[in-house]
């Protein structure tokens, strides 16, 4: 016998249905928000000299972004370069090595490096690592592309670390223990068998990295110098973040300058939006094997 | 075994003692030198005072009510809307595509960046729904960012509410809203708390997303006052007093509250994880 429903209970069930429904909605906003805002200013620029141009003056009024897209691009694989490796070996002693008590320790630590606002980091990187970079590598001034690759590579870290551990620790122990038993070191099995077997949850780890260092904005700003050259490791340098975030508060209502600043958006969020999707496929490969 | 082997077994071993140890040594290089730079900065005159021009001296007071007040604003809308979504998801929905649809939103969400929030924010909210710059757009900004995260959490709450339990209120005649009302909502309170926790978090570390849609003055208000006006939160004093300022003292007093209260805010995500793992295991 199917029991009847109340009205009642139909309309309770549509407001939970709206509310489920609300996420959807928020990313539908974003999304037509940004591609309505983005693209009047690319199309009365131009796409091609949008992209490509490799001038960014609104006084002149030029608007090309491809200084800002290429250090996003270079910061990014910078920090990716030297976070991955650091953020990735740490992962397997933690997964494998560590005794449980230094896991413990580790694993708080790392938390709370994840916890800690991108201000904060860029006001150590002002302070610290701005200076050091200057005094090390004698420049006029250490606010560089090199200083914000240092900032953006700790800030990745804890991502890195936890995607990876959890990869490495739902290993099967038989993999592992037939390695042992056939005279591989601990080591060797870690390296050879281990990591192989866990390697879609790494990818995973590095894409979630690269969508995390393209995406800040905060912390790089404050070490990164900001004039909008074209990048140079030593040279001061504009991401795409912080092309808007440096800019959107000054920019008139309505003008060319702040339509502008919302296509810079529209592009960062193209990237994202293909990095999550990296991201999917290698977290659904990671659920198959 | 032959040298190479050996070789290799030396090289790995060395690389990960030392990648452990370097990212132990940052985070303790962090918390000790933001503590040892802010600590000494942090005076009763910083804390219980409003900047002023007139005499140049500079109070946080307004930037750590402003905290509290988008705290307070975002949980309060937050909560609902995610227990809500979470509920639907675990409880009402049967169509795949839909469930599929939504946790998928929720993935993207959680993948944009802060700036874009920001910017969405300040076209919606502020000008759209003609907020202005104001602790309110900031919060509802706020909502939007942390939504996944309380839907998140409150799900795997709900997922260990044992089904015999349902099974048990429907059996004695109640109706799908009673059942919520009695056996679900109060499965929720562990996600909730964690959710609450970890959304904090996330709105003490906040900036890029507050800076176009709350502003960024230091006036003292009220609570409802408050949340019309412009206001910035102490990460977004940090940034302005640090990068457009010059004041380091200041910023790094701000930086030592900030890093106390991330330490606090991990301990209790811990703590409460921990204890409600206790308690299902009971």
């Amino acid at each position: 016998m199917k029991k009847l429903k109340n009205p009642t209970e139909k309309i309770i069930e549509g407001i939970f249905l709206i509310l489920g429904l609300i996420t959807v909605g928020f990313v539908l906003l974003i999304t037509v928000y940004l591609i309505i805002s983005g693209i009047p200013a690319i199309r009365e620029i131009g796409l091609f000299d949008f992209l490509f141009g490799k001038t960014w003056d609104y006084s002149k009024n030029l608007y090309g972004i491809l200084p800002f897209i290429l250090t996003s691009i270079y910061g990014t694989a910078g920090a990716i370069i030297l976070g991955v490796p650091v953020g990735f070996l740490t992962a397997v002693y933690l997964a494998k090595i560590a005794s449980p008590r230094v896991k413990f320790f580790m694993e708080t630590a790392v938390s709370l490096l994840a916890g800690i606002p991108s201000v904060v980091y860029g006001l150590v990187g002002m302070i610290v690592l701005v200076p050091a970079i200057r005094e090390v590598f004698d420049l006029p001034d250490g606010s560089s592309l090199f200083a914000a690759i240092i900032v953006l590579a700790v800030m990745i870290l804890p991502s890195i670390i936890k995607v990876s551990m959890t990869a490495l620790e739902a290993v099967p122990k038989e993999y592992e223990d037939a390695s042992l038993a056939l005279g591989a070191t601990p080591i060797e099995t870690y390296f050879k068998v281990s990591v192989p077997a866990a390697k879609s949850g790494i990818a995973a780890a590095v894409v979630l990295g690269v969508g995390r260092a393209i995406g800040e904005a905060m912390a790089i700003i404050m070490v990164s110098g900001n004039a909008p050259n074209m990048p140079e490791l030593f040279g001061s340098v504009r991401f795409l973040t912080t092309a808007v975030a440096s800019e959107m508060n000054y920019a008139t209502d309505g003008s060319l300058h702040q339509q502008a600043l919302f296509s810079v958006a529209l592009v960062l969020f193209l990237f994202i939006m293909l990095i999550n999707a990296a991201l999917n496929f290698f977290l659904k490969r990671e659920k198959e094997d | 075994m032959t040298a190479k082997r050996k070789i290799y077994i030396a090289a790995m071993r060395a690389l990960m003692y030392l990648s452990a140890a370097l990212t132990a040594g940052l985070v303790l290089f962090m918390i000790i030198y933001v503590m040892a730079k802010g600590i000494p900065n942090i005076t009763w005159e910083l804390l219980s005072s409003e900047p002023s021009y007139l005499t140049e001296k500079i109070g946080i007071l307004p930037d750590i009510l402003n905290t509290v007040y988008i705290v307070i604003a975002t949980l309060i809308i937050v909560i609902p809307l995610g227990v809500g979504a979470a509920i639907y998801l675990t409880e009402y929905a049967r169509n795949k595509k839909i469930v599929a649809a939504i946790e998928y939103a929720s993935e993207t969400l959680s993948g944009i960046p802060s700036v874009i929030y920001g910017l969405v924010g300040l076209l919606f909210f502020c000008q759209f729904m003609s907020f202005g710059r104001s602790l309110i757009a900031g919060a509802l900004t706020l909502v939007i960012m942390n939504l996944p995260t309380v839907m998140r959490t409150t799900q795997e709450s709900l997922k260990t509410v044992p089904q015999s339990y349902r099974e048990g209120a429907f059996g004695l005649g109640a109706g799908k809203w009673r059942v919520i009302l009695t056996v679900v909502l109060p499965g929720c309170v562990d996600g909730v708390i964690t959710g609450c926790i970890l959304s904090i978090g996330r709105i003490l570390g906040e900036s890029a997303a507050l800076l176009f849609t709350a502003g960024f003055a230091h006036s003292l208000n009220g609570f409802f006052e408050g949340l019309t006006s412009s206001g910035s939160t102490l990460t977004v004093a940090l940034y302005f007093y640090a990068k457009e300022q010059g004041e380091f003292e200041v910023a790094f007093a701000i930086a030592a509250i900030l890093m106390v209260l991330t330490l606090i805010i991990n301990f209790a995500a811990e703590a409460v994880s921990r204890y409600f793992e206790k308690r299902r295991a009971l």
